[in-house]
């Protein structure tokens, strides 16, 4: 699947906007980028498998929280850097 | 090499760099702009590795290291985290302070957490491992308190200290909680907090004294008398002479209008009695700013018997900032420089003890951190 990385995490990727992952669920396609980008995963999802608090996570057009789910098949992750901070 | 300082701040790292006399200044930065970084500590042992406490604000805390003095930087394999499914479900929310290990065992070093945990790499940062004696301590969860008891943006585990003569006594302090002692390399904790005020607390109906939940700000050890310890606490300034348990206020001696609340405090490098804090407004509304808006630091060379003003060159009025408490520090020189960090970003130092002082940089992000170092 097209994976969209925001600007914070490309860091990892680098420099690149899109990668690509693998995996039928969530859970699974975060391994696969930490496999291909090591630490990426940490950076997202904390040690108690919650997304952290100012990430957001849309599989398609839907926010998921759910590392389980699966992923319907032709649709993109895109991970976000919430509006906060400052 | 001559001094560095590592300035760590609310959106980088910076690093200043002295001439041989300490005169002259240059400003190299910034790394990881836009992140969170909370200490930046080079290693005493091989005067070569930094390590960098970092979060970016929207992603997972971390830690970087340096080999080659700050050029490049690479992440930890493992940052420190919880026990992965642990009963509590706590997640590190950033990485506040960084502590060498003892001089016999190279590699090994030591971090503080938000929310309060204890946690230990043996490998120079790269892998970092929980410490279960304190971590999962059955008490750990009645120290740390509730969530009324963290500062806003969440509780620190702070002021690890390694006692210089043996690797297996360790102290750390927690805001709040208290302070704490182990002497067998973090496997069991007990409280060290006699004689501290909780001013914030009723006094106990049995008049017993407690034994934690204190909120020491930050706290030290002598390197050449490692029995001195002194405290910056939320209700004063103390000294602790071991084997005492019992902590002496040695802040009743500040000036009555000043107070003796602060954030940090740092000591002489040589001289155990001599030590320096930068007060702040404890009053009202606790605005924790330069009490006046008129700051100073205040010196104590008689163990803290008496307490002088020093403020020489520091703004008269209108300076409203305040120096968090890893955000100062000495160096090794003689006479000794003191070098602080302000909340409004700019950086001073004292090149003569406290005498005079002058400011080096403006227009930095809030400064969470100073630490002093001269590079191999």
């Amino acid at each position: 699947m097209r994976v969209i990385v925001p600007s914070q995490l490309r860091s990892y990727t680098a420099g690149r906007d899109e990668v690509g992952a693998d995996g039928a669920t969530l859970a699974d396609v975060l391994a696969d980028l930490d496999r291909q980008f090591p630490g990426f995963r940490f950076r997202v999802i904390d040690e108690q498998e919650r997304v952290r608090r100012h990430i957001i996570l849309f599989v398609g057009s839907e926010r998921q929280d759910d590392l389980h789910a699966t992923i319907p098949a032709g649709s993109d992750l895109q991970i976000v850097g919430a509006l906060s901070g400052g | 090499m001559p001094l560095q300082l590592y300035i760590a701040t609310r959106k980088g790292v910076w690093i200043a760099r002295a001439d041989a006399d300490r005169r002259t200044w240059s400003l190299d930065g910034p790394r990881f702009l836009g992140q969170q970084c909370h200490h930046v500590v080079l290693d005493p042992r091989d005067r070569k590795t930094l390590l960098c406490a970092s979060r970016q604000w929207h992603l997972g805390p971390t830690v970087f290291r340096s080999d080659d003095g700050g050029a490049t930087w690479k992440e930890a394999a493992t940052p420190p985290q919880f026990v992965k499914g642990e009963p509590r479900e706590r997640a590190v929310d950033h990485v506040f302070w960084l502590t060498p290990g003892h001089a016999s065992e190279p590699g090994v070093w030591y971090a503080g957490t938000s929310p309060k945990g204890l946690f230990r790499s043996e490998d120079g940062g790269v892998t970092w491992a929980p410490v279960a004696g304190f971590n999962d301590h059955p008490d750990q969860h009645n120290w740390v308190g509730s969530d009324k008891d963290q500062t806003p943006d969440g509780g620190k585990l702070h002021s690890i200290v390694v006692d210089p003569r043996d690797p297996a006594h360790l102290y750390l302090s927690m805001s709040s909680g208290g302070t704490f002692e182990s002497t067998d390399r973090g496997a069991g904790w007990q409280p060290l907090n006699l004689g501290v005020a909780m001013d914030f607390a009723p006094a106990k109906e049995d008049g017993s004294e407690y034994t934690y939940g204190h909120d020491p700000h930050c706290m030290v050890q002598h390197p050449l008398a490692p029995d001195r310890l002194w405290q910056q606490n939320h209700c004063g300034i103390y000294r602790l002479d071991r084997p005492s348990d019992r902590w002496q206020r040695v802040g009743k001696a500040m000036p009555a209008e000043i107070g003796d609340v602060g954030f940090a405090v740092v000591m002489h490098p040589r001289d155990p009695d001599t030590a320096w804090v930068h007060p702040m407004d404890a009053g009202g509304d606790w605005p924790r700013t330069s009490p006046g808006g008129k700051p100073a630091m205040f010196v104590t060379r008689d163990a803290g018997a008496s307490w002088q003003r020093r403020d020489e060159g520091l703004p008269r009025e209108q300076a409203w900032w305040t120096v968090k408490r890893q955000a100062m520090c000495t160096d090794a020189g003689e006479p000794v420089g003191i070098y602080f960090g302000t909340t409004s970003g700019e950086l001073w130092t004292s090149p003569d003890e406290g005498d005079s002082f002058r400011c080096l940089f403006r227009h930095l992000p809030h400064i969470f951190a100073v630490t002093a170092g001269e590079p191999a």
